[in-house]
């Protein structure tokens, strides 16, 4: 019975997905493109920093290295899957050498070069007006086009994001499930015994901002058909902060848990609009509080609670078993 | 290669850090199947010795050759794909992982090419051997709990069932008495004769535990502020004034 559950809550919740935009208006169908989008973005963070327990504060400057590749490709007049890719293949590659400080620096030090990075992309993209469109950013990027059918609607636009997100899940799901998955743990948490087992700390450290990164570059890529406007206030560092809020406030190292994240950061605010002028200070406190008495995020908090109701004995072999060895 | 020719050759190995001489011109060769002991005061250099035979430390001077291969300098794990296990002083497995994905993670690098491994399966195709592993440690209770969750003799275990797990011609075991109960430690020394005895696997023990040393290891090495001072077989060591001098300060 229970092999059949989490296939069962998976499918309840692929369900939920296709039939919460109907009947919405187009700001509800925005938010929830945006909650998928930022969940993709805040994943990719997630391998970085929950699996591979390497600190980032650039993810918003990978979404704007695919959010200006795919716009600057697509109003050329290419179509939205090259843009896409090419994005995507940059962030690898970018991830890849960003990665290279993180061989060296570690912690406070690690978060302070990324952060430098965030800055850096927001400079160039503010300032190579010849590029970027400075300030004043791009606009009037196409929305992607399916076997001939437009997705110049916000609806089936949102159900294109849906399979984007369905797929990259899928891909996700097989990476952190895979060796590589149990390499990425090891190496947050102990490097140099994951290193002492054969595990290339030096290698895996790259792969994990480089896959990271082009995570972030995919959900760029497809933040530029959703709002057909960017601009490089749209990936300050404010932004990465709130990748990084998604990533803890859904829990760190679990693979559910920036979905949680973005769905809280996104969406919520929306959820305490009745409260008018104190929905931030609510929404802040609220943040706060989780942090303190849970500070593994919210599927901590779930785990915590389904031990209270099953009270699974441990097994203390130190007390019986263990010292028949 | 010759089958006496030595598993572990260490030649004038130093190490200083500022104007401490940790290592100081240390030589000594293993055999293939023996378990040797190192054994010395506290801050005689064992373990800086090990860190810089396992590439965790890079020596002033000296090198190192694994089966008759050049190895010193080289990062640790390198060496673990040349057939060379350890374990550390401090308990040093996975905590927010089971004991099962402790001991597949401990081989998984074995198993084909990185590439090959991100479309593999989950297990690596290790599951079996990894349950084989847990058996011999006698952990098969605690297979899916959390290694973060045993008791330190239990992780003690864990810890050393993982530097068996790519089967290594050469296991380098730092203090694995250490923290570990009587009923416990006598389970462990015959599971590592056994190991030792079944699949001939060369061992290099440091030791705080006398008993532990004598009873388990054929030949001991003892090292005082750096410097080799005593080699032989247990009974000799035991009777040895020089070494009973170095540790009791004399």
């Amino acid at each position: 019975m229970r092999a059949y559950l989490k296939p069962a809550l998976l499918l309840v919740g692929l369900a939920a997905l296709i039939v919460a935009p109907l009947g919405q208006g187009n700001y509800v169908i925005y938010l929830l493109s945006s909650w998928l989008i930022f969940s993709i973005a805040a994943m990719g963070l997630n391998l970085t920093l929950g699996y591979a327990g390497q600190i980032s504060l650039a993810q918003a400057s990978f979404m704007a290295i695919g959010a200006y590749s795919t716009a600057i490709l697509t109003l050329a007049g290419w179509p939205w899957v090259v843009g896409m890719l090419l994005g995507v293949v940059l962030c690898l590659v970018v991830g890849l050498l960003l990665g290279f400080p993180a061989l060296r620096v570690k912690g406070h030090f690690l978060a302070f070069v990324t952060l430098a990075f965030n800055s850096l992309v927001f400079l160039v993209s503010r300032n190579e007006e010849w590029l970027t469109g400075g300030i004043y950013g791009l606009s009037g990027m196409p929305r992607p086009s399916v076997l001939g059918f437009a997705m110049t609607k916000n609806l089936p636009f949102y159900y294109f994001t849906l399979f984007v997100f369905v797929v990259f899940c899928g891909l996700f799901y097989g990476i952190v499930r895979s060796p590589w998955g149990r390499a990425f743990k090891a190496l947050r948490e102990n490097p140099i015994r994951a290193e002492s087992l054969g595990i290339d700390t030096r290698r895996l450290t790259l792969m994990a901002f480089a896959i990271g990164s082009a995570c972030g570059g995919l959900a760029g890529a497809l933040v530029t058909p959703l709002v057909q406007y960017i601009d490089p206030t749209s990936f300050a560092l404010g932004h990465s902060l709130r990748i990084l809020l998604m990533v803890v406030v859904g829990g760190a190292g679990y693979f559910f848990g920036p979905i949680l994240g973005a769905a809280v950061v996104i969406l919520m605010p929306e959820f305490l609009r009745f409260t008018e002028g104190y929905y931030l200070m609510i929404y802040a406190v609220l943040v706060i509080v989780l942090m303190i008495y849970c500070p593994s995020g919210l599927i901590g908090l779930g785990r915590k609670l389904r031990d209270l109701v099953r009270r699974k004995p441990v097994d203390r072999g130190d007390l019986k078993a263990g010292a028949q060895l | 290669m010759s089958a006496a020719s030595p598993v572990l050759s260490v030649r004038d190995l130093s190490k200083t850090f500022g104007a401490i001489k940790a290592v100081d011109g240390v030589s000594f060769d293993v055999r293939p199947g023996e378990i040797l002991g190192l054994i010395g005061p506290n801050g005689s250099g064992k373990s800086t010795l090990f860190n810089c035979i396992l590439g965790q430390l890079k020596p002033d001077t000296g090198h190192v050759e694994v089966n008759g291969r050049d190895v010193s300098g080289r990062r640790a794990c390198d060496l673990n794909k040349l057939g060379v296990g350890r374990t550390f002083q401090q308990l040093s497995v996975f905590p927010q992982m089971t004991v099962l994905d402790n001991i597949i993670v401990a081989g998984q690098e074995h198993r084909g090419t990185m590439l090959g491994r991100l479309f593999g399966a989950p297990d690596a195709g290790l599951a079996g051997e990894a349950d084989r592993m847990i058996d011999f440690f006698r952990l098969t209770h605690l297979r899916d709990q959390m290694a973060g969750s045993l008791s330190y003799g239990q992780q003690k275990l864990v810890d050393a069932a993982m530097a068996f797990m790519a089967g290594p011609s050469l296991v380098l075991l730092d203090e694995p008495a250490g923290g570990v109960n009587l009923t416990m430690l006598a389970g462990l020394k015959e599971r590592l004769s056994t190991y030792n005895r079944e699949h001939g696997t060369t061992f290099v023990v440091i030791e705080h535990n006398m008993e532990f040393v004598m009873s388990l290891c054929s030949r001991i090495i003892v090292l005082a502020e750096g410097r080799v001072i005593a080699e032989g077989g247990p009974e000799e060591i035991r009777s040895n004034q020089t070494v009973i001098d170095a540790y009791l300060g004399g």
